[in-house]
């Protein structure tokens, strides 16, 4: 027992010193900072809240801004990616689809032409038009020989491997889509883009969750007259809880924290904090001072939460512990 | 739990108000369509964001961009982006530089080959082989092959890896020590001790630091001269050496980073794993006398085994997009020891070379999946057919 709690509180020094680190460096100037290292406010040095003032007084509105920016993108997009998520995972749960290979072939092939044209030079309206009409007319021929289909299973394989996709290999057409749209630094650009590559993560757990959901409380409720949306509504949601708070805080620590597609979307009005965080990189070096403030009012919200929820955390989460 | 006033629905079913039976048509069809209506939301915004870049950035990826007066200009140049990474200019910085083999490389390679021919006959000769299985099995014992030579010839010889080596070696060293200090953290912390909950909620900290904020910190922590490790340096005579110049003392850094930061993420999946265990598995082993290393290995380990295989496959998927760490904590240097494929990308697309850097993220998009897939089939199929 005294061997677990020296090592459980090894690795909560490792866990915490940094931390610290960052609070007392924002207590510091920057002369003191750069002569060395001093450990313990008041004794080693004299602290002083000159850094805080600087960021909440001198740069009100460039700390404010993107503060305001990443909590209206974090919570909206997190919220919206757990709708759409949660939907389709009960779908993939509780209800069987089957598509047409030849459907998906067709919808591919549409697609492909239709970029073809766009980056050949046609007009994109006209290449949307023409690929729809393309997409119909397959659809109608060729699609309709194809015996194979694809079943639930395959449709939850193909959200979730999204996850695989680098951003880095999707982030320039969303960023020449959403020039062409002049949506570029503002709000929806960041949000559309965050859900859709959060989307696999809520599919993959909501899924794992709804199947714990016991069948014959829905059952009882559609036996009832409930329709679907109402038996989701309200049976299967306020069942799964757990799962939903654990899930909502992971997308938005992801969402929270995003720097790539952030640093491609946005440049002054949508800028979040992450790009806040790595622009007090100075042309005179780092500003260490400046820098731990801003990291430390970053994540105390997110901490905060993260503390509040503790406890359903572990419970919402069931990856492969029902099924793989 | 909210209680639901199902009753009223079903009277209403039986006996219907005129109104209700108005609607019940409109209802119907709507609830006839909750499959589609369910699903599409999701797929249409996958679809949209995921697909449909995708398609475009390989567009990209086989052309040439360039910036025109009053737009931008495509020129499909077929493979010669891909050609560049792989044999041409590019090829030093992607994949490195491999010099002769040593004795020590050749014995490596020699060793994981034979492992490979092993486990390929071995298959062979398994009852359950199909010939699918076979192919897909020799396919992976090839590029494996290729990957691991790849690795050993410019990491054990004076040659020097490339960003593609580096993602791998990160992505390998990261996952399986994040994977063994959450085991052994979440082993100990689903121990009935007093004050558990407080190691619970500190170790899931660093998950929740933006990367960008981990990298300068750990920029602060690993200053040699003004990091509060600095007595730790100068006892150690190490004062006068930065970490940051060293290509292996600033993937070592990149690593420790990130190690810390994810560390978390592993160990709250296997406390959950660990406390949904029935507790009398635990004790008809302590009934049948096994010790504690026993269980571990004949209860614990196995029934968390399902757990584990998603949890490291997310990780896995996940590690091979490390971007911010390298970026921010060491610039990709010393060189480009550090960078990391998505760094490599961005640098490159910072150049203005976009049709190059689109071919680096198809490169690490076929890296992935091949590691992701090949994963999938053979362990973790395995592991959920077992549970």
């Amino acid at each position: 027992m005294a061997v677990s709690y020296v090592l459980l509180g090894a690795w909560a020094v490792v866990v915490l010193f940094p931390l610290y680190w960052l609070v007392v460096t924002s207590l510091k100037t920057p002369l003191e900072v750069n002569s060395g290292p001093f450990y313990l406010p008041f004794r080693d040095f004299k602290p002083t809240l000159e850094s805080w003032r600087y960021i909440f007084v001198d740069l009100r509105e460039d700390t404010f801004r993107p503060y305001l920016n990443t909590v209206v993108v974090g919570l909206t997009s997190t919220a919206l990616t757990l709708l759409l998520g949660s939907m389709a995972a009960y779908g993939l749960v509780r209800m069987r689809y089957r598509v047409r290979l030849g459907a998906v072939a067709s919808f591919v092939a549409a697609l492909a032409v239709a970029v073809a044209a766009v980056v050949a030079g046609a007009p994109w309206q006209l290449a949307v038009i023409g690929g729809v009409m393309l997409f119909l007319l397959l659809l109608q021929t060729v699609a309709r020989r194809s015996r194979r289909a694809l079943g639930n299973d395959d449709i939850a394989f193909w959200m979730i491997s999204q996850r695989m996709l680098p951003p880095v290999a999707v982030v320039i057409p969303i960023f020449i889509f959403f020039q062409q749209l002049g949506l570029l630094d503002t709000w929806p650009a960041l949000i559309i883009a965050y859900m859709a590559s959060h989307l696999p993560i809520v599919v993959w757990l909501m899924r794992d969750y709804f199947q714990s959901v016991p069948l014959e409380l829905e059952e009882s409720a559609a036996i009832d007259g409930a329709s679907r949306y109402r038996v989701f509504r309200s049976v299967v949601l306020p069942l799964s809880v757990p799962g939903l708070v654990a899930t909502f805080l992971f997308v938005l620590v992801f969402a929270w924290n995003e720097y790539l597609i952030a640093l491609f979307l946005t440049s002054a009005n949508a800028q979040t904090l992450p790009l806040t965080v790595a622009a007090q990189n100075a042309t005179r070096g780092p500003q260490w001072w400046y820098m731990s403030v801003l990291i430390l009012i970053m994540i105390v919200p997110v901490i905060a939460m993260a503390i509040a929820l503790e406890r359903y955390i572990a419970r919402g989460l069931l990856v492969g512990a029902v099924k793989g | 739990m909210r209680k639901v006033p199902f009753t009223m629905s079903g009277e209403a079913t039986t006996r219907p108000v005129p109104l209700a039976a108005q609607w019940r048509p409109l209802t119907d069809r709507l609830d006839r369509l909750a499959g589609p209506v369910f699903i599409l939301p999701a797929v249409l915004v996958i679809l949209a964001f995921s697909i449909f870049p995708l398609l475009a950035s390989l567009y990209v990826s086989l052309s040439r961009l360039s910036f025109s007066e009053g737009g931008v200009q495509l020129r499909f140049v077929g493979l010669d982006n891909y050609a560049k990474l792989v044999v041409g200019i590019d090829r030093a910085h992607f994949l490195g530089v491999t010099r002769a083999i040593t004795p020590v490389s050749a014995a490596i390679l020699a060793a994981v080959y034979a492992g490979f021919v092993y486990l390929l006959v071995r298959y062979a000769r398994s009852r359950g082989r199909t010939a699918l299985g076979l192919a897909g099995r020799s396919l992976v014992a090839l590029i494996g092959g290729a990957g691991v030579w790849l690795v050993v010839d410019t990491i054990l010889t004076s040659g020097r890896p490339g960003t593609l080596v580096v993602t791998i070696i990160y992505v390998g060293v990261d996952v399986s020590v994040q994977y063994l200090l959450a085991l052994g953290l979440a082993l100990l912390v689903v121990q009935r001790l007093p004050g558990r909950r407080f190691f619970r909620v500190v170790f899931l900290l660093p998950m929740m630091i933006t990367p960008v904020g981990v990298a300068y910190l750990f920029r602060m922590l690993t200053d040699t001269s003004k990091g509060p490790l600095y007595p730790l340096w100068t006892h150690f005579g190490l004062a006068d050496v930065s970490w940051v110049t060293n290509p292996w003392g600033a993937r070592l850094a990149v690593m420790i980073g990130d190690v810390w930061q994810w560390t978390p993420f592993i160990f709250i999946v296997l406390v959950a794993a660990l406390e949904s265990l029935p507790v009398e598995l635990f004790e008809a082993a302590k009934v049948d006398g096994a010790n504690r290393w026993q269980v571990f290995w004949e209860v614990t380990f196995p029934q968390i085994l399902p757990a584990t295989s998603t949890v490291v496959l997310i990780r896995l998927i996940e590690a091979f997009k490390i971007v911010d760490l390298p970026n921010v904590l060491t610039n990709g240097g010393p060189g480009t020891a550090t960078e990391s494929l998505t760094l490599h990308a961005y640098t490159i697309w910072r150049a203005l070379d976009i049709g190059g850097s689109a071919a680096i993220a198809y490169m690490l998009l076929f890296v992935v999946t091949f590691i992701g897939i090949t994963y999938v089939n053979l362990f973790r199929r395995r592991v959920v057919a077992m549970a």
